[in-house]
């Protein structure tokens, strides 16, 4: 039973990513910094430089934090859905397998927040 | 001598059997499964009606009066409260922005309950469980109308309070409680009296009627602590309505077990998500503080709730399969949704500010494992960034539960460090959740909740502008066109309490009050 | 033995209430916070018609609670003369 009904019904997917014109979502965290309560959602087209996310996107999201501008980018460790997953900063989302409405994070070695409660 | 010969009178017993189930008639000239379409597809299996017992034994007729006399008192407490400038005798105008929590949040839930019980009061084929339903749906109504009406008085002086009704149809944040009880009122009528008569009344809203409202009182809202005691004094019938409901569908048949137990397992875990809004209110919120989040909580739901499910235990029923994350959870509530709701106090309908030394040492006090580990160094950094004129406000959209519709703020259970991720894969999609419990929810009916309206991702597709706002102007501001759409003035209502308007008037008429100006 | 409570608002109806429960249930303890008063009582307690008429010198009808109710816990057994809350363990 996929819901409670009184006869045969299917939902409609709200989020479904034609409603997004022309772009999908991606959340992204940055794991040990809790000052941003929550992983971030943002709509990206497909075709978009996953380096650009890093290098024009996210300092607008995170750039407040004191650790961001320490980041050493070549020892940054990505995850995705979970696992450790590896990008390539000059290809597109697509071409990095990202789907509509996948998760990844990234771990900044040696950053663990302010006063290194991981804030 | 003339002898004073008593009336004979009916006992209760006897006068609720004839005023409740004697107007009851069955049908003719119609099937029963026709009249009542919605009794049988939950799967719930109901052999005897007639063993439906109202434990408060109350009649329409007793109903009327004992309401009508608590409405007088009510409306005479707030009638006063009112011609005396009641409102700049509460402890600061911080404390208001609770209450227009309360009026956004809150408010709107009674109404939904009134609808809700109104439907279900139709549905179920017994008198017993029809007239409880129906009294319900009335006493629903009136604490909205109640709330509206003591409420109203604020909206006179202060920002906030001025479109409750349209905020709750769109503010990011009262998705959340827009969706718990629009899921609640699309189940059928059995799930429908579990979730919001049993797990809802029964389990929780004592932590919200019964030690906020006694906090109202501590600050000085004689207005809220008036209805919100008034509201209460009916729900202690909802409670033994909601206990009533689950011994009866337990005692008709064995096969009602497990349905009973997923959903008691499911309306416990959405409530106590609900619920988080309650503990910031509690331990952020209240300028004067009767307890902290904790310790209701381990009153009314541990001590409380314990009790009710060692109770119920003789009918196979457990403590719901949530509640060892919920006990991990109590100490890191508060503090999570208040950090929230800071970082983003541009985009709510009321102030927000940063707990003071003291009550930061009060919050140390009384979260010794985690406040100053885990918390205090973020607020004081925010504090700091703040007094340098640098007040953190996060402008980038978070991403949210699919079931609970929070943002997903919530930490492992078992880690407080790391945020919780949990994911699921439904017809080629991703959806993601803040706990297992919420995407345990989602995988048992996946083709309602597919279709939950997630106000970050709305606002994505361009669902929360104007009419004839366009997107893709030059200089489109989103967060602009967001608030002007939920009717909130950038500014005014927003914002940081240090600063505002309310401040300002009150203050100033608070000076006013105390000598001539 | 898990306990039953009442909270009740604090006003002059239910001062005679609130000592007719306390005199009536031993085991039963008072705590007070702003405007309430909640009464816990191991297993269970009883509030009975009778004694609350001996202290406000009127007739009493139990369902007056009501008014001034704010909460409670326990099954309920109601009627003319006693409204009881238990549990079952």
């Amino acid at each position: 039973m996929t819901v409670a009904a009184i006869k045969e019904y299917t939902g409609r997917a709200r989020d479904a990513v034609e409603n997004f014109h022309g772009n999908q979502l991606l959340f992204i965290g940055w794991e040990d910094h809790l000052m941003f309560c929550a992983p971030f959602a943002f709509p990206f087209p497909p075709t978009m430089r996953f380096g650009d996310i890093v290098e024009k996107v996210l300092p607008g999201a995170y750039g407040y934090h004191p650790d961001w501008a320490r980041i050493d980018w070549s020892k940054v460790a990505w995850i995705k859905s979970g696992v450790p997953w590896v990008p390539s900063f000059k290809h597109s989302l697509a071409e990095n397998g990202l789907g509509h409405k996948d998760a990844i994070r990234f771990r900044t070695p040696g950053l663990a927040g302010i006063g290194g409660a991981c804030s | 001598m003339d002898m004073q010969v008593p009336k004979k009178k009916l006992s209760l017993k006897e006068r609720y059997t004839l005023m409740t189930r004697d107007l009851a008639w069955d049908t003719s000239y119609q099937p029963k499964e026709k009249v009542y379409p919605y009794a049988g597809y939950e799967g719930i299996k109901i052999h005897d009606w007639d063993k439906w017992e109202d434990p408060f034994r109350l009649t329409m007729d007793a109903y009327w009066k004992y309401q009508s006399e608590k409405e007088r008192k009510l409306y005479a407490i707030i009638d006063a409260y009112s011609q005396s400038n009641g409102h700049l005798g509460v402890t600061d105008a911080r404390y208001l922005n609770a209450i227009k929590l309360f009026l956004t949040g809150v408010t709107p839930l009674e109404y939904m309950a009134h609808r809700g019980f109104a439907h279900v009061g139709r549905q179920f084929p017994g008198a017993g469980a029809r007239v409880a339903c129906m009294m319900q749906a009335i006493d629903e109504m009136r604490h909205a109308q109640t709330q509206i009406h003591s409420l109203s008085n604020y909206n006179k002086y202060y920002n906030g309070f001025h479109d409750f009704p349209h905020m709750y149809d769109r503010v990011w944040y009262l998705s959340v409680p827009k969706s718990f009880f629009e899921d609640a009122m699309t189940a059928g009528p059995f799930e429908f009296v579990v979730s919001i008569g049993f797990s809802f009344e029964y389990v929780l809203t004592n932590l919200l009627f019964v030690p906020f409202v006694s906090g109202a009182a501590y600050n000085g809202d004689m207005g809220t602590m008036t209805f919100g005691f008034s509201a209460q004094s009916d729900e202690a019938r909802h409670m033994t309505l909601g206990l009533e409901c689950i011994k009866f569908i337990l005692e008709q048949d064995p096969a009602n077990l497990p349905i009973v137990q997923r959903w008691i397992d499911k309306w416990t875990w959405r409530g106590v998500r609900l619920l988080s809004i309650v503990a910031a209110m509690m331990d952020y919120m209240l300028p004067k503080r009767v307890m902290s989040w904790k310790e209701a909580w381990e009153i009314y739901f541990e001590e409380n709730g314990g009790a009710l499910f060692k109770d119920l235990a003789r009918y196979g029923i457990r403590m719901p399969d949530c509640a060892a994350q919920i006990a991990k959870e109590k100490d890191h509530l508060s503090h999570q949704v208040w950090a929230t709701f800071y970082n983003y106090g541009a985009a709510t309908d009321f102030h927000t500010w940063l707990p003071d030394a003291e009550e930061m040492d009060w919050l140390a006090q009384k979260y010794p494992d985690t406040f100053d580990k885990y918390y205090r160094p973020r607020f004081e950094f925010w504090r700091e960034q703040a007094d340098k004129g640098n007040r953190f406000y996060n402008k980038t959209l978070p991403m949210l539960c699919q079931t609970c519709q929070i943002p997903t703020v919530f930490t492992e259970p078992d880690d407080p460090t790391k945020i919780c991720y949990r994911e699921t894969t439904y017809k080629g999609d991703k959806y993601h959740f803040c706990s297992d419990h919420c995407q345990h929810i989602f995988e048992n009916e996946p083709e309602k909740y597919v279709q939950a309206w997630l106000p970050v991702n709305q606002i994505y597709q361009g669902n929360c502008f104007d009419d004839g706002v366009d997107p893709g102007a030059p200089g489109f501001d989103p967060l602009a066109a967001v608030l002007e759409h939920c009717r909130m003035v950038h500014g005014r209502d927003n914002l940081d309490f240090e600063g505002s308007e309310d401040q300002r008037n009150f203050e100033e008429w608070r000076g006013m009050s105390k000598r001539n100006a | 033995m898990s306990k039953v409570f009442i909270a009740l608002q604090t006003n002059d109806d239910t001062r005679p209430i609130i000592e007719s429960i306390l005199s009536d249930n031993p085991h039963a303890v008072a705590n007070e916070s702003p405007a309430m008063v909640k009464i816990d009582a191991e297993g269970r307690m009883t509030i009975r018609r009778a004694s609350i008429e001996a202290l406000i010198g009127r007739d009493f009808d139990l369902q007056e609670l009501h008014t001034n109710l704010i909460s409670l816990s326990g099954h309920i057994d109601e009627s003319d003369d006693e409204f009881s809350l238990y549990w079952n363990d």
